[in-house]
């Protein structure tokens, strides 16, 4: 579903990612692990276009994603839930969930199914997304970004300071999506996580993919994560 | 006049908040906008009334087409760059002071008002177009408020002002959302200085005057925020207006500076906070 090959990006000057490859299937859950700075929020920002490529490819069954201007990038089927969440804050609830739709035009069916998804959110359309408590406010993240009705969605840990049961209700939703055949690309730092949700596994350090493998080769003790996360 | 000010300065607060650009020469779109009135008028072989609504509808088109040009040509070209862009525009007001000059002459010319009837009270008599300027400012403005919380345009441009590169991961073209954020102030800035300028004249120099007012008014009712935008033009418009006609024109730019300062100092995010 997504490939990226060679691709090397960083802020101006600065180079951040370095000759990067890495995939992403379909159906799958694909996480990727790394130390603070390794690069992974930069690699998601470089699949959105927010990064410009200095070389090296993405590509979206196929069709080429760097040399497309940010704005189309979310056209082509690729949504983004950024680190942090980053609402629009002072729009309500409901007006989140309107920009999200606006790109593809989803009407009432895709904003039924994401709030069928989050029905906490339907009893709070009315109220400024920036009130919401953090859990609220990552699942209109999530609902936001299902808007575009992607065939990849980038999570850029979107667990980040939230509590058990909450955290429990997104590991819920990214696998109840997968069933429905989308492409699931998860900054988790958390094994015990991980091993429960991950189909793949990428190990970043120092802006590159180290490693990918399957999650079945992987054990809680396994040397990949003692060396790529410290644990 | 409080109502052309709140016109002219929701433009100028409209561009500072989507855009973090703060417009020096907005002034100089107001100027343009009563200039091209004048030729409207002037130029159009039709009775007053027509004639100046047709300069209603033109003036503002040909500000606002010019504002875009400046944006995609300028603005863009610095990446929005909150500092660059002030130096640019700066640049710009001249550019267009010395274009009115040229083409229009150092001449104040007066518009002719479309009606003039006046409206006789048992103790003044008032100007039933002065009335009519009230009246058509609030429902320009109450159209901005409507478009801005109602429309999807309206909510493009909350989006975008919010974060740019969110709006951008939602099909968001922020580059078109800046030359219509740009052109759409500056075309409010035109149609309150068509609105004005039966009342004064059209002159190449007078876009200072609503370009500082503006400001005290953005400052003063907090950069980008709507709601504080109008309370503070009419708070100001009026206790201008008043001062001005008790006291001096002097006194009245002296206590508006210095409630500027006040603002500054005590409240820096103006006095209605940083909401949309
Ligand atoms: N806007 C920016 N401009 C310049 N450098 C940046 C910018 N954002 C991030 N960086 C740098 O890029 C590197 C990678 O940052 P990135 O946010 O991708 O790391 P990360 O793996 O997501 O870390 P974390 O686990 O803390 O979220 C860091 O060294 C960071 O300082
Ligand atoms: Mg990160």
């Amino acid at each position: 579903m997504l490939q990226i090959n060679g691709l090397t990006a960083g802020y101006g000057p600065v180079t951040i990612l370095r000759d990067l490859s890495f995939q992403a299937a379909a159906g799958q859950v694909t996480c990727i692990m790394g130390r603070n700075g390794a690069g992974k929020s930069t690699l998601m920002k470089a699949i959105m276009g927010l990064v410009p490529a200095q070389s090296g490819q993405i590509a979206l069954l196929g069709q080429p994603l760097h040399r497309l201007p940010a704005h189309k990038v979310p056209l082509q089927g690729v949504a983004y839930v950024p680190q942090g969440r980053r609402l629009f804050g002072p729009l309500t609830v409901g007006e989140n969930i309107d920009v999200g739709l606006l790109a593809r035009n989803g009407g009432a069916k895709t904003r039924n199914f994401v709030l069928d998804l989050f029905p906490r959110l339907r009893e709070r359309l009315d109220q400024t997304a920036s009130t919401l408590s953090g859990g609220e406010q990552q699942m209109l993240a999530i609902a936001r970004a299902l808007c575009l009705e992607p065939k990849v969605l980038l999570l850029d840990e979107p667990t980040e300071g939230l509590q058990p049961s909450m955290i429990a209700l997104i590991r819920d939703t990214v696998l109840k999506l997968r069933e429905t055949g989308l492409a699931t690309v998860l900054v988790e730092q958390r094994v015990e996580s991980v091993l429960r949700m991950a189909d793949q596994v990428a190990f970043m350090a120092h802006g590159r993919v180290e490693a990918q493998v399957s999650v079945t080769d992987l054990r809680p003790d396994s040397t990949l994560f003692r060396q790529f996360v410290g644990v | 006049m409080a109502a052309v000010l709140a016109l002219t300065a929701v433009g100028l607060s409209l561009v500072f908040g989507v855009m973090r650009v703060v417009n020096v020469a907005h002034g100089e779109f107001f100027m343009l906008g009563a200039v091209l009135a004048w030729f409207v008028t002037y130029y159009l072989p039709l009775p007053p009334a027509f004639a100046w609504l047709a300069a209603l509808i033109i003036a503002p088109l040909i500000v606002a087409g010019i504002a875009a040009l400046a944006d995609v040509l300028v603005l863009k070209r610095l990446h929005h760059d909150p500092e660059a862009t002030i130096v640019a525009t700066i640049g710009l007001l001249y550019m267009l002071q010395q274009a009115a000059l040229t083409f229009y002459g150092p001449d104040a010319r007066p518009v002719a008002a479309p009606f003039e009837w006046r409206i006789q009270l048992p103790w003044f008599g008032y100007s039933g177009y002065k009335l009519f300027v009230v009246l058509a400012a609030g429902l320009i403005l109450w159209g901005v408020w409507a478009f801005m919380t109602r429309t999807k345009a309206g909510l493009v441009m909350r989006a975008t002002q919010v974060d740019r590169d969110i709006a951008r991961s939602f099909g968001i073209n922020v580059d078109r959302v800046y030359a219509g954020t740009f052109a759409f102030g500056a075309a409010l800035a035109a149609m309150a200085a068509v609105l004005i300028v039966p009342i004064q004249q059209a002159h190449y120099l007078m876009g200072h005057d609503p370009l500082l007012l503006s400001f005290i008014v953005v400052i003063i009712g907090g950069l980008g925020s709507l709601r504080g935008t109008l309370i503070a033009a009419l708070v100001i418009g009026l206790s201008d207006g008043i001062i001005s006609m008790f006291f001096s024109p002097t006194l009245a730019k002296i206590i508006a500076t210095l409630l500027v300062a006040l603002v500054l100092v005590f409240r820096p995010q103006g006095l209605f906070g940083a909401k949309a």
